[in-house]
């Protein structure tokens, strides 16, 4: 196969303008164009965790494959790890102890840098990356997992993939793209009281479908983007995966390098020219462009069965497809308001960060859940979030009001064959999907933010969080 | 190596709703070991199955359907195999026999996934493919077209893909004689970038 030689940009400055920033990450990691037109872009990051990467890692050792930079893959127990007390490779999810032991083992015989189970440094990938500063403006991230795009929050390209490109990535430091497309989603103005970036991202799965970014690569622009902590980023950038784009960025601002100088993968001082031209240039132009008045974005929860099934708090439900109302059981022109619950759930790479937790807790704090919520958690994301949270009396508030605090770990985001929410249970979730059997069989998931989860807990039913006073 | 694609003749077999996703694909419950295999009993368990632990078919499900045994094509509607990154639902469609799959569009993981193991993925018109439902078509990856009934469909897919599909070709053992010029550019990266190279704690 012949290969081209593409235009190498020696030095940064020479970067010629107006592109978005997406360009310009994708042209620094640009190392050849392929006979068949893909393209090869170096991968400066790889992130595996127990799910999908023993597969990967297993599959790379069999085919006799070093993984060509172990410095740069680092790997996690998160996804089926057990989140109750006194943890250890034992899972509720049956055979689930295989998973983390081989990749325990994988990982080790890599040479690759391992979170494991009872780490200081264990957490879901997408919280702990940040945490640690092995996400950086700039960098290019994979990780099989579709909610890699939550890195994006740090200006870097990272997006999910399968295990095969996984494997790719580790063998040969590059993987083959053809070039996406991108689009710009700004959000003007600013966010109403009570309202949060997870009602952004539910608002633009409301108003554009789960296919809306179709493949592209989403940059987050705009006042109500700029005016959002890093976190909070995190939480709009994650669910990009669920508007189906390759993956969500935002450019990095002071607030992003000061969150990241220092940490422990990170350089001390962002003070390299590089860092300054991670920005969209004036004039550089998206092959979409999406613009949302975040004045006009309410506390958003979904009614169906997937994310673009989503509607403010205070309207009624829609006519969507019969598989969803019927799965659902919630019949079209009715309210979701004061609909019941039966458990509830603060977790996940999408909103259990320590914001998130600061935010719930400040709802419950002095109150108690219904008597009739049969279940309920609060999974932090990562153990360092764990800690920092039980440091400010966070799990007593939560234990108070009659929460569950456990270990970190994505916990019930999803359901993998061990714990689950009691059989027939209505659940409202601070996590990203709410597909049929998401959280278990025969569950029925409403996402929302934190605050809607602590609020409706509260009261038993769907409840405003904006009237929790 | 994959089984490469060429041409395929097989009853499409209609799945046709938005936003199936790999969940469903292949539920996480069912993917017990850290392997590829054992998937394809879990296939869409919880629409294939009225009792999923007793395995009791549901007889309304299409894949369950007499004509649908020798079907390797699949049909779906927008943004099929959204959610979950998880290639097992890509090995679970494989190992079922689906080589196939023809729908409206496709989240970006999932066909990213399909090409890695040999299965096509073709996006045509909604009605195109709602007119499909139990024919018998003729793919053809080269001629990049679905013949149903003597109609002649084209579809777009992009030449790399192709190429990979067609001669099922191992993309790491492909990238891998790019070796040489990745070292090149990964040299001059490390003194452009030192920062990225700190693998271990700065």
């Amino acid at each position: 196969m012949q290969v081209r030689e593409a235009p190498h940009l020696a030095t940064w400055p020479m970067i010629i303008s107006p592109k978005t920033l997406f360009e310009k990450i994708w042209d620094t990691h640009h190392v050849s164009q392929t006979a068949g037109g893909a393209h090869l872009i170096a991968i400066d990051r790889v992130f595996l965790h127990e799910r999908t990467g023993a597969a990967a890692l297993k599959s790379l050792a069999a085919s006799g494959r070093p993984v060509c930079d172990p410095t740069r893959v680092f790997a996690v127990m998160d996804h089926i790890v057990d989140t109750r007390p006194g943890r250890g490779d034992g899972t509720l999810m049956e055979g689930g102890s295989a998973f983390i032991t081989e990749t325990r083992a994988a990982a080790n015989a890599a040479g690759i840098t391992l979170f494991d189970v009872n780490d200081r440094d264990q957490g879901i990938t997408h919280v702990i990356s940040p945490e640690l500063g092995i996400v950086l403006p700039g960098v290019t991230l994979v990780a099989p997992d579709s909610h890699t795009c939550t890195q994006g929050a740090l200006g870097a390209f990272a997006w999910g993939i399968g295990s095969s490109e996984a494997e790719h990535a580790m063998a040969t430091g590059v993987l083959r793209l053809d070039r996406p497309k991108t689009m710009r989603v700004t959000f003007t103005g600013t966010l109403g009281f009570g309202v949060t970036p997870k009602d952004m991202a539910l608002h633009l799965l409301a108003t554009h479908g789960a296919g809306g970014g179709a493949g592209h690569v989403v940059e987050f622009a705009g006042s109500a983007v700029s005016g959002l902590d890093i976190e909070g980023r995190m939480t709009l950038c994650n669910m990009a995966t669920e508007f189906s784009a390759m993956t969500a960025i935002i450019a990095p601002d002071e607030q992003t390098f000061s969150y990241l100088a220092g940490r422990r993968y990170a350089p001390a001082k962002f003070d390299d020219p590089y860092w300054a031209l991670l920005k969209t240039d004036e004039g550089a132009t998206f092959d979409r462009e999406i613009v949302i008045d975040a004045s006009t974005i309410a506390p958003m929860v979904s009614w169906g069965t997937s994310p673009e099934h989503s509607m403010a708090i205070s309207a009624t439900i829609p006519q969507g497809p019969d598989s969803a109302h019927a799965y659902i059981g919630l019949h079209p022109g009715t309210s979701l308001l004061g609909t019941s619950i039966d458990a509830a759930f603060i977790g996940s790479c999408t909103n259990a960060r320590l914001s998130d937790l600061r935010r719930a807790a400040d709802l419950l704090r002095g109150r108690h859940i219904a008597p009739s919520i049969r279940k309920a958690l609060v999974v932090p994301g990562s153990s360092a979030v764990k800690r920092a949270a039980e440091a400010e009396g966070l799990d007593k508030v939560f234990i108070a009001a009659g929460f569950e605090w456990r270990a970190s770990g994505c916990s019930l985001c999803f359901f993998a064959g061990g714990e689950s929410f009691p059989e027939g249970s209505r659940t409202i979730s601070s996590t990203n999907r709410n597909f049929e059997g998401r959280q278990g069989p025969g569950i029925r998931t409403h996402i929302a933010s934190p605050e809607t989860v602590a609020a409706s807990a509260i009261a038993g039913v769907i409840a405003d969080p904006r009237e929790v006073v | 190596m994959m089984t490469p694609f060429t041409t395929l003749c097989s009853t499409a077999v209609p799945l046709l709703r938005d936003n199936v996703d790999t969940d469903t694909i292949i539920p996480s419950r069912e993917m017990k070991s850290t392997g590829r295999n054992g998937l394809a009993d879990g296939l869409f368990a919880p629409w294939r199955y009225t009792d999923v632990a007793a395995r009791v078919p549901d007889p309304d499900f299409p894949l369950n359907q007499p004509k649908a045994q020798t079907g390797q094509i699949l049909l779906g509607g927008a943004n099929f195999g959204c959610g979950s990154s998880r290639e097992h639902a890509v090995w679970a469609l494989a190992e079922y026999g689906i080589r196939c799959i023809i729908a409206e569009s496709f989240a970006p993981i999932f066909r990213a996934n399909c090409i890695r193991n040999g299965l096509l993925p073709i996006t045509l018109d909604r009605s195109v493919v709602n007119s499909f439902g139990w024919q018998t078509l003729d793919v053809s990856l080269f001629a990049q077209t679905v013949t149903a009934a003597g109609i002649v469909h084209e579809f777009a897919i992009e030449d790399e893909p192709q190429l990979m599909l067609l001669e099922g070709l191992d993309a790491i053992a492909l990238t891998l004689k790019s070796l040489p010029e990745i070292s090149v550019w990964t040299t001059n990266d490390r003194a452009r970038r030192p920062w990225v190279y700190t693998g271990s704690p700065a």
